[in-house]
């Protein structure tokens, strides 16, 4: 056990980062670039981090630090940057579910990239991202999990990117990291704040710091927004969510590791982390960031006609539902159904990336139609996935959104007043949810094929496809997470990640904090039976509408959408966030750029060449001055003496003569002289 | 009257005038040369002179020998320059030798 | 004491005259040696890099130095000029006073290492190779004489002996318009030079040394505050005076730096020189300025360092920002580095701004970051002009396919230069956030500077995604990947960088008493 707690985690983290290595050097060396290698290793890793949880159950908490820097004793008590990992609940269960995706889609992708020219390339950034994603869940250090924060920003750039010589994926990538960035700078202030006050960067240090009140009222509020930044970027909230649709132009299985059930969680499991810590203000902020986003996806994703658009709208929309689970007091059940989310999600990705290798990479739903016969694997795994998504009964889906459904109530119960919005939001996204993903199970599975050639070449995919497609629908039943099929609260999971006390002493404001946690447990038990009855049915209505819609077809869709044309337009457009953004930030930037540049070569680098010219022209009246007057006088003293020189030129006649008579004459008159004085 | 040193000073003064005056005004350099064998004798008179009434021994006497193999000598050479400018330019006029100057 | 001597001289002694015993063999070489002549030059200054690192072994860091000259290592003391009392005032006193400590020691280091990468570099240069090397080691030793030079007046002597190789370097094997470059920047850092010897004249005149009652370059004797009487015109009672002073000297620094609004030298000037010249002048010559200023400013007058801290951040964060935003707008590839150093030093000035040992510390060591890692951009980019012959972002594309290695290597480096955690430079800029947030004078200067770090990542994408991805134009299809030689001189700089980026310690450990020192000097604590 204690090798599983103390070593283990270690060697875990490792293996992914030995795995990028090994490929990114020698890939060119082994033979199939090393997939064999890189996929090997992930279920090596699965198996260990499977024993660290279970070592995590049994033994408990383990922490450890080594020094990483230290700048002596210049400033008290922050002079020293520990590094170490912690295993605890979060990180346990997170350990499994990284490596778990992680190696199904090394498996999936196998199959799913062969014959790509970068094959190998493709293998090393995913051990790269494994290893940057294991080192974000283990890290016990704030300033450490920001190190691996950008170090997964940088894998999922080169990711998104992989196809590079396209438009689409150049931009996308680009749009990912520089979105990131932005979320990423607030979090890196959220760390300052922290340090400054703190002094410390270990979760640890900091809760304790927290508790002794050396970070406390606006201050602490300001930290806990800031770093929720981070996760409003990474994890693509409104209002930075606009990447990860784009993002969608990486190879589907990096997709679905990195940007449904992975890496985009990370905002989510950040936001737990710092959940004891996070103020009454903090947590409203949050909550309502979530619902907002969860809201806006769940409406753009009604009308979006690419398969992968509409789960990409509906992770983000997902992901919504975990933040505000959280922001609401919920945070055993949000981070559960970011578990929950993370296979499904993972499961529905991955089907849709079997249905566009079936349809030779065609994205667009309007094309499919009746694939059921031709991929019936890929159908029931979609089938099984779109249930749990949708919160039916007995799929671990379910589970974790019936208990947020239920806290939001509790939520709204306890706060009352404007704050009800919150419950009534999530119920519509529950039944927009519903509709949606079976607006997409009904047209790409059911009905007629419309692309009757492509249908024709279509194909179920192969078994390193299908397999892990299987192990995540299977993973998405309820029995894996509780025995109780309609309330996994005495489940394992909910034992192991129990809600922590709120380490705000003395500021128990607004929220679940008014109340003591036993006081919110009453709502929520409570509210649970009304949450289950209200989406159950809202669910059902949902599900109801798409078949209505879109199977029995006693509606006309496009009449409809013709009707409320300018909604339709809004949804369809993204509520046009990219146009606004490229409108004004981006524009605002490139424009502001160009004027730096003016500035820069014509008034600054021009004072300079001014000053030069100025200088030269001034040189030239100097020089005219230095010519006249100067060399003038220079030249008038040359002419006197010249003068005086032809003058005495007559003496010289050249005749010893003439010389005697002044040498006798000169005599003389010295003669004289001398006797005068 | 006594002939004293006076006399024999004032007798090299006119001589060393007379030499001075030959060879400024002359413009033959045979009377040239004798202006300065003039004022070479003149010298010497006033060596001999200065000899015989300063007590000084002999020494005057000795130089003025001494000046007088220097005039030979010199009357030597300069007669020997006076031929060759005779030969080069006809003429022993020495205003008319003046191509050294400039 | 540390001491390290060869044949009886000092090392120090060593490391600035082997370039000059260089430059008398290649100039000793007969003309048909002249394909040699680079290899003699990757000699001397590998020898240099030997010692730098024999040096690094024996290198104490828990010395201070400072103001200590017993906190100095390798120290070398003696009398150059000695003019004994004459008409005028006093004796003249300057020594040959060399010695390193935790700030000048990484300066030296960087130094070696860019020097021997500079002259791996050269190797293209085809054109009057004796005079180039010649030149070229003639820089070395004046960059390496600024570093280790503790008399004021010594320190003087080798800024300027710098300057002369460097025009001629872009002046005769530089681009187009050269001539323009190499005057531009000769004469604007002379300009500033001239500040710097205002104040240098200014100092030895208020200066009295407390033991010998004399006048005095040294710069030890000067941090004394006994050194200048109160009634002398930088004594500390003549407080405008000492400000106007320190500005005086800072605009002599800043120059170099460059701060804005004087950094309109450095684009030209990188755009015109060869890439080994770029690369010694974004590697070394920027943080001469910087050194300067911590070195002389900061140390000498402490005072004016408080007084402006804010003015000083402010410059800084302009750097930062307004560097960032011209680098965006650049088509030509080197342009673009060039504005980027100017923001990336920008950061170095708020660090130093902070006045704090965590800002001072990620200064000193952006320094050295920014060195290595602006090396290796300027070096690609003489890869790609190599083979290219332009430099327009806007004619490449989809390079990424046909020059892999190139594109990893570049990769590396711009995600270094952007502070991409796990290589050396996000360190350093986290130290200088954290050190200028620390400061509450010049924290919301740091919370807009950072602001940069944003622009930073914009503009290296864009740059990446105009060189490197999309379709390969049909023109560049005979362009070949990144060579041997120019791998040797590349990957070693981003082993440092990556090596730097998970075990900052390796060059926080030198520097961080000395900087603790200095700033516990600066704020008056003993």
């Amino acid at each position: 056990m204690e090798f599983a707690l103390q070593k283990l985690p270690v060697i875990v983290l490792l293996i992914p980062m030995l795995s990028f290595l090994v490929l990114a050097f020698f890939g060119n060396k082994i033979p199939r670039g090393g997939d064999w290698l890189a996929t090997t290793l992930l279920f090596l890793n699965l198996a260990f981090s499977g024993f660290i949880l279970f070592a995590f159950g049994t033994a408990g908490r383990y922490e450890m630090n080594v020094d990483w820097i230290d700048l002596g004793g210049a400033i008290p008590g922050a002079a020293k940057f520990l590094a170490g990992f912690q295993i605890d609940a979060l990180t346990a269960v997170m350990l499994v579910v990284v490596n778990a995706i992680s190696a199904f889609v090394h498996l999936y992708s196998v199959k799913y990239m062969e014959g790509d020219a970068k094959y190998k390339k493709y293998f090393s950034y995913l051990g790269l991202f494994t290893f940057s994603m294991l080192g974000l869940v283990l890290t016990n250090s704030i300033l450490l999990m920001y190190v691996f924060w950008e170090l997964v920003g940088l894998s999922s750039y080169l990711l998104i990117g992989f196809w590079y010589e396209k438009k689409a994926p150049q931009e996308a990538a680009k749009k990912a990291f520089i979105v990131n960035r932005i979320g990423d700078a607030g979090f890196l202030l959220g760390i300052l704040i922290i340090f400054l006050t703190i002094g410390a960067f270990t979760f640890t240090d900091i809760f304790a710091g927290v508790e002794a009140g050396k970070l406390a009222g606006g201050a602490l509020t300001a930290a806990g927004i800031l770093l929720f930044c981070g996760a409003v970027g990474k994890s693509a909230q409104f209002p930075l969510h606009v990447w990860l649709p784009d993002a969608m132009e990486g190879p589907t299985p990096v997709s679905a590791l990195i940007h449904a059930a992975t890496m985009v969680a990370a905002g989510v499991y950040l936001v737990a982390r710092i959940f004891v810590m996070l103020s009454a203000d903090a947590l409203t902020v949050v909550t309502f960031i979530g619902v907002i986003t969860a809201f806006i996806s769940a409406t753009i994703a009604l009308t979006q006609n690419d398969i992968k658009k509409v789960l990409a709208y509906s992770t983000i929309s997902q992901l919504g539902y975990m933040i505000m689970a959280i922001g609401v007091g919920a945070y055993s059940y949000g981070f559960f159904h970011l578990v929950t989310h993370a296979f499904f999600k993972a499961c529905l990705f991955l089907t849709a990336g079997s249905v566009i290798v079936g349809m030779h990479h065609i994205q667009d739903i309007r094309e499919m139609g009746g694939l059921r016969k031709k991929m019936p694997v890929t159908f029931y795994t979609f089938l099984m996935a779109t249930l749990a998504i949708s919160g039916v009964p007995l799929t671990s889906g379910f589970l974790s959104k019936d208990a947020i459904l239920a806290s939001t109530l509790a939520f709204a119960g306890v706060n009352g007043g404007i704050t009800i919005i919150v419950p009534i939001l999530a119920f519509g996204v529950a039944g927009l949810t519903a509709f949606y993903m079976f607006r997409l199970l009904i047209i790409t599975f059911l009905g007629e094929p419309k692309n009757q050639e492509k249908f024709d070449h279509c194909h179920e995919s192969p078994a390193q496809m299908t397999i892990p497609l299987i192990i995540l629908a299977v993973l998405s039943f309820f029995a894996f997470f509780s025995l109780n099929p309609f309330s996994a609260d005495s489940g394992w999971f909910l034992n192991m990640v129990s809600m922590p006390e709120s380490i705000l002493a003395g500021t128990k404001g607004a929220i679940y904090h008014i109340l003591p946690l036993d006081e919110f447990k009453e709502h929520l038990h409570h509210a649970h039976n009304t949450a289950m009855i209200l989406s159950l049915a809202i669910s059902g209505i949902g599900i109801l509408t798409a078949f209505v819609f879109y199977y029995w077809k006693k509606v006309n869709v496009d009449k409809l959408a013709e009707s409320i044309k300018p909604l339709y337009n809004f949804s369809l457009n993204k509520w046009y966030f990219d146009e606004l953004y490229d409108k004004t930030a981006v524009a605002f930037t490139m424009g502001i750029s160009k004027l730096s540049a003016w500035i820069d070569n014509k008034i600054v680098d021009g004072i300079v060449n001014g000053a030069a010219t100025v200088t030269r022209g001034f040189s030239k009246y100097t020089g005219l001055f230095d010519n006249v007057f100067v060399d003038g006088l220079v030249n008038l003293t040359g002419g006197i003496v010249g003068a005086f020189g032809l003058l005495f030129r007559k003496f010289q006649t050249g005749k010893i003569q003439t010389y005697i008579a002044f040498l006798v004459f000169g005599i003389l008159i010295l003669y004289f002289v001398f006797r005068v004085f | 009257m006594e002939i004293g040193l006076t006399h024999y000073l004032v007798l090299g003064a006119i001589l060393f005038g007379l030499g001075l005056f030959a060879m400024i005004s002359r413009r033959n350099a045979i009377l040239v040369l004798m202006g300065i064998e003039l004022i070479l004798n003149a010298a010497n008179i006033n060596l001999v002179a200065f000899s015989r009434y300063n007590g000084l021994g002999v020494d005057g006497q000795v130089v003025s020998i001494f000046v007088i193999i220097l005039a030979v000598a010199e009357a030597a050479i300069a007669l020997g320059i006076v031929l060759n400018l005779y030969n080069n330019f006809a003429t022993v006029d020495i205003d008319e030798a003046n191509t050294m100057k400039d | 004491m540390i001491e390290f001597k060869l044949l009886g001289i000092g090392v120090l002694s060593w490391m600035v005259f082997l370039p000059v015993l260089g430059m008398i063999v290649l100039l000793l070489m007969p003309k048909s040696a002249e394909k040699y002549l680079k290899y003699i030059t990757v000699g001397f200054t590998s020898v240099m890099v030997v010692l730098a690192i024999v040096m690094m072994t024996i290198y104490d860091p828990s010395k201070a130095g400072i103001n200590s000259l017993a906190g100095f290592q390798f120290v070398e003391k003696l009398n150059w000029i000695d003019i004994p009392a004459y008409l005028w005032d006093g004796r003249i006193k300057i020594e040959y006073f060399l010695g390193v400590d935790g700030i000048s020691f990484p300066m030296v280091l960087l130094t070696a290492l860019i020097s021997l990468i500079g002259a791996i570099a050269s190797f293209s240069v085809k054109r009057n190779e004796k005079g180039y090397y010649t030149m070229y080691l003639f820089l070395v030793s004046g960059m390496m004489g600024v570093f280790v030079a503790l008399d004021f007046f010594l320190f003087f002597v080798f800024w300027e002996i710098m300057l002369l190789p460097m025009y001629f370097l872009i002046g005769i094997w530089g681009g187009e318009r050269r001539e323009y470059a190499a005057i531009k920047f000769f004469l604007y850092t002379f300009f500033g030079s001239a500040f710097i010897l205002v104040v240098m004249i200014g100092l030895y005149f208020s200066s009295k040394d407390p033991e010998t009652g004399l006048h005095t370059f040294n710069m030890l004797t000067l941090m004394d505050p006994r050194t200048l009487p109160a009634d002398s015109l930088f004594g500390m009672l003549n407080e405008t005076w000492r400000l106007l002073a320190f500005v005086s000297l800072f605009i002599g620094f800043a120059i170099k730096v460059p701060a804005f609004p004087f950094h309109t030298w450095l684009p030209d000037a990188h755009v015109e020189a060869p890439t080994a010249i770029s690369v010694i002048l974004a590697g070394v010559l920027l943080k001469m300025g910087t050194y300067g200023m911590l070195r002389i400013s900061w140390s000498i007058f402490p005072d004016g360092a408080k007084y402006f801290m804010v003015p000083i951040a402010i410059i800084a964060a302009i750097n930062i920002i307004y560097g960032a935003l011209c680098a965006m707008a650049q088509k030509d590839f080197k342009k673009l580095i060039a504005y980027s150093s100017i923001s990336h030093m920008g950061y170095v000035m708020l660090g130093m701004a902070s006045l704090t040992a965590i800002g001072i510390s990620g200064a000193v060591f952006q320094m050295f970051n920014h060195g290595t890692i602006t090396a290796v951009l300027f070096l690609s980019v003489g890869v790609i002009y190599d083979r290219a012959h332009t430099r327009g972002l806007n004619d490449f594309g989809g390079l990424a396919n046909k020059m892999p290695k190139y594109f990893a290597v570049l990769i590396v480096a711009f995600f270094a230069s952007i502070g991409l955690p796990g290589l050396s430079a996000f360190i350093s800029e986290t130290f200088i956030f954290i050190g200028g947030f620390t400061n509450h004078f010049i924290r919301v200067v740091a919370i807009i500077s950072m602001l940069g770090i944003i622009l930073n990542a914009a503009y290296v994408l864009w740059t990446i995604q105009r060189l490197f991805f999309g379709t390969l134009p049909e023109k560049w299809n005979g362009l070949t990947d990144i060579s041997a030689r120019e791998l040797i001189s590349t990957v070693p700089l981003l082993v440092i960088v990556v090596v730097l980026g998970i075990f900052p310690s390796y060059m926080l450990d030198l520097m961080k008493s000395s900087v603790n020192l200095l700033v516990n000097f600066i704020w008056g604590i003993n």
